[in-house]
């Protein structure tokens, strides 16, 4: 059982105009098994409390806290918060050229687990997964993004969290411009680490209609920088009909 | 970090405007005599960027002691290796020397060497030579030749110590076909000056990569010339760059006949707050060239501040009637975006900074074609890379 928990986040970025606050206060508490859905209008904040947590250099924290299982996620370095148990899966992920999938995958895996997995249980387990995601296994010979389509990127990311088993996972538009195969393929894989894993989950998304596949315990609605509202799966559908409108005027 | 990006694309006959060059590459002097050339000050258009005070030994015009060490693996059947008389090896090296260190290395060689590959034999196996420097001065002059139809794959390694200056000469027969590889990996403080002249006859094919690891300065001149149609040349190469060297690599591919095809490909990185690295590119298309395909690239990967990469690819075309043409040519910053994207699935920072160089490197290495020299160039890759973590640990 492990808890995410975020406080009164406060997050400001360098632009040529000067500091821009953009996290003004975030709270939200994710546990092992649950699913946080956070909808909110282009420009709300939502990527940057991504890439927050994750430890992205462009993103200062200027207050508040994000802890993992009572460790202060803030003090770790990139990489440790992902040996920690912290995953992002990208809205936009970057390409490594000359990088193989599969050595970037096992030198992933080794980092995150500590030692080398077995090569046997390891190339079948990729296998497995990338069949399960329907990617071709050429793509373990090509390098990490290079020329994938953007479904193909975002199967790619959810690779990478079915084999590396964070403990929870922030999924960044994860459903954004992908067709409803596609959708169906990637929400299958996030749904298989919640059951086999317990994964918690904070499903960043536009659309409700990810929320068919994946079903949330909760929905936030993220506005101007803060969590605007919350509540549960119903609150998604009224958003749905209503859209942002209330939110933004109150903001 | 300063970058240069100097991209000049002259044509004259292929347009109206008949612009001339101010000067073609073509005009260039060429001479076995070591008086054509005066001494280098740094402000010639071919030695504006190269430190001429680290070089100057090689520029004067006297016998030296020094030797390099030969070693060369067992010669296959049709493969020979002589020593030629001074007069004999002039007269088969294909072109006269284009500079002057390069004249005072036919001059002063001490015993000119000849790597022969008989008519339509094939060479399997790699045909190794190793170039030891015990320190000291030393010149030397190289002929590689194969016969028409000859195929072969030839590994020239140089180590040690020495300042050397050089000319290979490289002559392709009738449909011969050539590989070959040119590996700098000398001691730190070596100094080495080199001029590679190649001529292709009709069909030939000629894949040349360098790499440059080693060495205080290297400076290679690469030129090619078609004598025959129907030729390819493919020109790789590799370079790292630390504090305290300077690497650089001008080029010539002269397209004088038509159909001929030439691909030039060289990738560097560089770390160390005085590292420094220049590529020159020339590429000729002259009037008779109908037909010629060519495309040159050179990309940059600054890896720490205070490095400088200068990069000058230049095409002169004097035709219109062409397959193709074109060059690029790019410098850019480690890329941190990379660098966080394999970070956030738990890969360390000096791992991840290598994954991303060898990545940066990796099609070329794999064009190499020798599988044992393309395994320990990725070993010695990551050693260069080991020096790159030592000098950010020390900022
Ligand atoms: N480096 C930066 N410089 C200037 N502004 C920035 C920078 N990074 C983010 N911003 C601004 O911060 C705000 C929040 O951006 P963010 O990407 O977090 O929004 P988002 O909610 O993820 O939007 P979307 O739904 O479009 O993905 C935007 O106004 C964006 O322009
Ligand atoms: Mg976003």
């Amino acid at each position: 059982m492990s808890t995410l928990e975020i406080r009164n986040l406060h997050v400001t970025v360098e632009t040529p105009e000067g500091t821009k606050e953009i996290l003004k206060g975030v709270d939200l508490t994710i546990n092992s098994g649950e699913t946080h859905a956070i909808m909110g209008p282009n420009g709300s904040g939502k990527s940057t409390l991504a890439y927050s947590i994750a430890g992205h250099p462009k993103y200062q924290i200027t207050e508040g806290s994000v802890t993992l299982d009572g460790e202060d996620v803030l003090e770790m370095s990139v990489d440790e918060r992902a040996k920690a148990g912290l995953f992002l899966a990208m809205q936009y992920p970057v390409e490594v050229p000359g990088v193989s999938v599969s050595n970037f995958l096992r030198t992933a895996k080794t980092a995150i687990d500590g030692e080398a997995p077995k090569l046997r249980t390891w190339v079948k387990d990729v296998r497995v997964a990338m069949d399960n995601l329907r990617m071709d296994p050429a793509f373990g010979e090509r390098g990490v993004n290079e020329g994938f389509s953007g479904g193909e990127k975002k199967r790619h990311e959810i690779l990478q969290m079915e084999l590396l088993q964070p403990k929870i996972s922030i999924l960044d538009e994860t459903d954004s411009g992908l067709d409803v195969d596609a959708l169906r393929i990637v929400s299958e894989g996030v749904n298989r680490a919640k059951e086999s894993t317990g994964l918690g989950v904070m499903l960043i998304t536009h659309y409700t209609r990810i929320l068919n596949y994946i079903k949330p315990d909760f929905v936030h609605v993220f506005v101007n920088g803060r969590v605007a509202e919350q509540g549960g799966p119903e609150l998604a559908e009224r958003l749905e009909a209503e859209g942002y409108d209330r939110y933004v005027a109150n903001a | 970090m300063t970058v240069t990006d100097h991209t000049q694309a002259t044509a004259d006959a292929a347009h109206s405007h008949g612009i001339i060059p101010d000067k073609s590459r073509a005009d260039r002097p060429t001479s076995f005599d070591v008086d054509a050339f005066p001494v280098p000050t740094g402000r010639e258009e071919n030695w504006r960027f190269s430190p001429v005070r680290d070089l100057r030994t090689l520029f004067a015009d006297e016998a030296v002691e020094g030797t390099l060490e030969w070693g060369a693996s067992d010669l296959p059947e049709g493969v020979a290796l002589t020593q030629l008389t001074a007069d004999d090896a002039q007269a088969r090296t294909v072109r006269a020397p284009g500079d002057r260190a390069s004249a005072v290395a036919v001059k002063h060689a001490a015993a000119p060497m000849a790597l022969t590959v008989a008519a339509n034999t094939v060479v399997d196996e790699p045909i190794s030579i190793d170039l030891t420097g015990k320190g000291g001065e030393a010149r030397g002059h190289i002929l590689v030749e194969l016969g028409q139809s000859a195929e072969a794959t030839v590994v020239i390694r140089r180590t040690g110590t020495a300042h050397y200056s050089e000319l290979v000469s490289v002559n392709l027969a009738d449909n011969a076909g050539l590989n070959l590889v040119l590996l700098q990996q000398w001691d730190e403080d070596a100094v080495h000056a080199g001029e590679v002249l190649a001529k292709l006859g009709r069909d030939a094919r000629l894949r040349g990569t360098v790499v440059t690891l080693g060495g205080k300065v290297v400076r290679l001149n690469t030129s090619v010339a078609f004598a025959g149609e129907g030729a390819s040349v493919d020109l790789f190469g590799l370079y790292f760059a630390d504090s305290g060297q300077h690497q650089e690599h001008q080029l010539f591919v002269d397209h004088a006949v038509p159909k001929c095809t030439s691909r030039v490909t060289y990738k560097g990185a560089l770390a160390g707050k005085t590292a420094r690295s220049v590529w020159i590119g020339d590429v000729l298309i002259r009037a008779a060239a109908e037909g010629t395909d060519t495309y040159e690239l050179n990309r940059n990967l600054v890896l720490t501040d205070g490095a400088r990469a200068d990069s000058v690819p230049n095409l002169e075309i004097e035709t219109g009637e062409i397959e193709g043409a074109g060059h690029a040519s790019a410098t850019g910053r480690f890329d941190e975006e990379q660098m966080f994207y394999l970070r956030s699935r738990g890969i360390s920072e000096e791992q991840a900074r290598k994954l991303v160089v060898r990545g940066f490197f990796a099609d070329l290495i794999h064009e190499i074609g020798v599988p044992a020299v393309e395994e320990s160039l990725m070993r010695q890759i990551d050693l260069e890379i080991a020096h790159v973590e030592e000098e950010l640990g020390d900022e």
